[in-house]
């Protein structure tokens, strides 16, 4: 019994630094995107002037719109990509190309970003001197770049939603003759729905948040919102940029806090139904 | 009549099988396999002033067929000290790394798992969000609190602990710490994954045995959360490695990395063989670690 009750642990304060660790930077960043002063390690009273300079800025704004609309692109489609293979890996059993496909569909989650990059770019610049296309790098060679690797992830994500779940009701409908497709859309996708949505969410924010694979594959005149905020912020800090973070991270926690909220919902009503029903 | 329907049908499936199993297998091939071959081959030509700037690999010329294996952008990394440096330098920052997120993530990892069901949903919201904001933006934070006129040398001379500011910024413990910040979220969910798995009754069973709560620890604990410490620490080991934005962002001269001399090699000398030679060599060194990982990750992906 003595492991029941927690007094000052070693482990609980070590959670506890760890966690000021994690927040006490993104702090300051918050803190001093307020500051009048244009140095942003000296305290120079409130302001507010930095999101209006961000707001006037035509190039960070047309940037995000790019990299929002590549985020939501690459998301959807690797999301098709993601649940196939996961699909494939937990339900076919053995085939030929399985080792193939597995190994690479987890080898992307721990590829550092330059090889990735480098590799795509030398591909893109192949295939147009053989095909003619792509012609001009810019958004579809981001898009076809980021979907490939926020795939891997799709893939981990919803592979242990479908080994969790209970595959009898899935084999009931096969007994009663419902073909594999129909199967699938009617019987498994609704209930492996909440990983899809977790995995669209994750590959959103990777794509949003990716620079070095963007920086290789893209051309001349596009340019996503990491590569912007990296050569600003090269030259050295910009309290522009601490009202973009701010923002940034304003909308993360928002969105998280919706999320967690809809999804003690689910449960609370779940937990309702079960009593109601048992 | 029937079994020739019933063979039609099961036609129909295998077709409709392999059609499924051909489209992530299509996709990966060409946009992650092809890839790597394209970087094998140009790390053996030469480079060129054309467009693309290389040469090729196997050439047509009087009717034979000519296929230069150039093996000189290798033996020119091995032969530039700053190349070694720099591979070398990048393996003892990521390592040094790993091991401070081990140490850091572990107890956090630990602290989780023991807590109320309510509050490890929470704690493991409060650990995720920092990466799902911009990683970038993550590490400009430390470009303001490490720099001389920075928030922690301010705080340090305030109170009165040092006299001039520390050199912080730019420096190989910037970079780690860098590292350690990024890649911190990454270690401790495996390890949570892992320990909250953990039967709490094995505990229980090594205390009314007489076990001491270290050696239960060392014996039951630690081996059982093996897998989780091997992807943590291959999760931070393998990217650190191959690193660009924060040796970019917080090094300096005297901290060599081989994600920034490659991405350098590429963009500021235009050199492409020479880079694809030390994606090459990189990836080599990194077989080992990403072959593991892989091992352990599809294990745990199949069952």
């Amino acid at each position: 019994m003595s492991l029941a009750k927690p007094r000052l642990r070693f482990s609980s304060v070590m959670l506890a630094l760890g966690l000021l660790f994690l927040y006490g930077p993104m702090l300051v960043l918050v803190v001093y995107s307020f500051n009048a002063s244009q140095l942003v390690t000296v305290w120079a009273g409130f302001s507010t002037q930095w999101y209006g300079a961000l707001f006037r800025d035509e190039q960070i704004l047309s940037a995000i719109w790019m990299s929002l609309r590549i985020a939501f692109f690459s998301a959807s489609m690797a999301v098709c990509l993601g649940t196939v293979a996961a699909f494939v890996m937990t339900r076919y059993g053995q085939f030929r190309g399985k080792t193939a496909l597995s190994t690479m569909i987890t080898a992307p989650l721990v590829m550092p970003e330059v090889i990735t990059g480098l590799s795509l770019l030398l591909l893109f610049v192949q295939m147009a001197q053989i095909t003619g296309w792509p012609a001009d790098r810019g958004m579809a060679t981001i898009w076809i770049a980021h979907t490939t690797f926020c795939s891997a992830y799709v893939a981990v994500v919803v592979a242990a939603r479908l080994r969790e779940i209970d595959r009898s009701i899935e084999e009931a409908a096969m007994d009663l003759g419902s073909p594999p497709m129909k199967t699938f859309f009617c019987v498994t996708l609704p209930v492996i729905a909440p990983a899809l949505v977790a995995g669209w969410l994750l590959a959103f924010t990777l794509s949003l948040d990716d620079l070095v694979i963007a920086s290789f594959v893209s051309g001349p005149g596009a340019n996503t919102l990491p590569m912007v905020v990296f050569s600003s912020v090269r030259m050295g800090v910009s309290p522009k940029i601490n009202a973009l973070a701010t923002l940034i991270i304003l909308a993360v926690s928002l969105a998280t806090l919706l999320a967690w909220y809809i999804m003690r919902r689910n449960e609370a009503k779940r937990q309702q139904v079960l009593k109601a029903s048992g | 009549m029937m079994p020739a329907r019933f063979a039609a049908t099961l036609k129909r499936l295998q077709l409709g099988r392999r059609a499924v199993i051909a489209l992530p297998l299509v996709w990966l091939t060409l946009f992650f396999l092809l890839p790597f071959a394209l970087v094998l081959k140009i790390s053996f030509s030469e480079a060129a002033i054309s467009v693309p700037p290389y040469g090729p690999l196997v050439e047509v010329v009087d009717q034979t067929l000519n296929i230069a294996l150039n093996l000189g952008n290798y033996l020119f990394l091995a032969s530039d000290s700053l190349y070694v440096a720099a591979y070398w330098g990048s393996l003892k920052t990521a390592f040094i790394s790993t091991l401070a997120c081990l140490l850091i993530g572990y107890p956090m990892a630990y602290a989780m798992a023991q807590a109320s069901a309510r509050w490890q949903m929470i704690l493991l919201l409060l650990v995720m969000l920092p990466s799902w904001t911009s990683f970038l933006i993550r590490i400009y934070a430390w470009m303001g609190i490490l720099s001389n006129s920075g928030l922690l040398n301010n705080l340090l001379i305030g109170m009165g602990l040092i006299d001039a500011p520390l050199r912080m910024m730019n420096t190989q413990f910037a970079v780690i710490i860098g590292i350690v910040y990024a890649y911190l979220p990454f270690m401790v969910l495996p390890l949570y994954a892992h320990l909250t798995r953990l039967d709490n009754a094995l505990l229980e069973a090594a205390s009314d045995l007489g076990s001491r709560k270290l050696n239960t620890f060392i014996k039951v604990t630690l081996p059982l959360s093996m897998g989780g410490i091997i992807a943590g620490s291959m999760l931070v080991f393998i990217p650190a490695v191959g690193e660009f934005v924060i040796p970019e962002l917080l090094g300096g001269p005297d901290t060599l990395m081989i994600g920034k001399v490659l991405w350098e090699e590429f963009f500021n000398n235009r050199d492409w063989p020479v880079a694809s030679a030390l994606a090459m060599v990189m990836l080599l060194l990194l077989l080992i670690p990403i072959v593991w990982f892989h091992r352990h990750q599809s294990r745990e992906l199949n069952e």
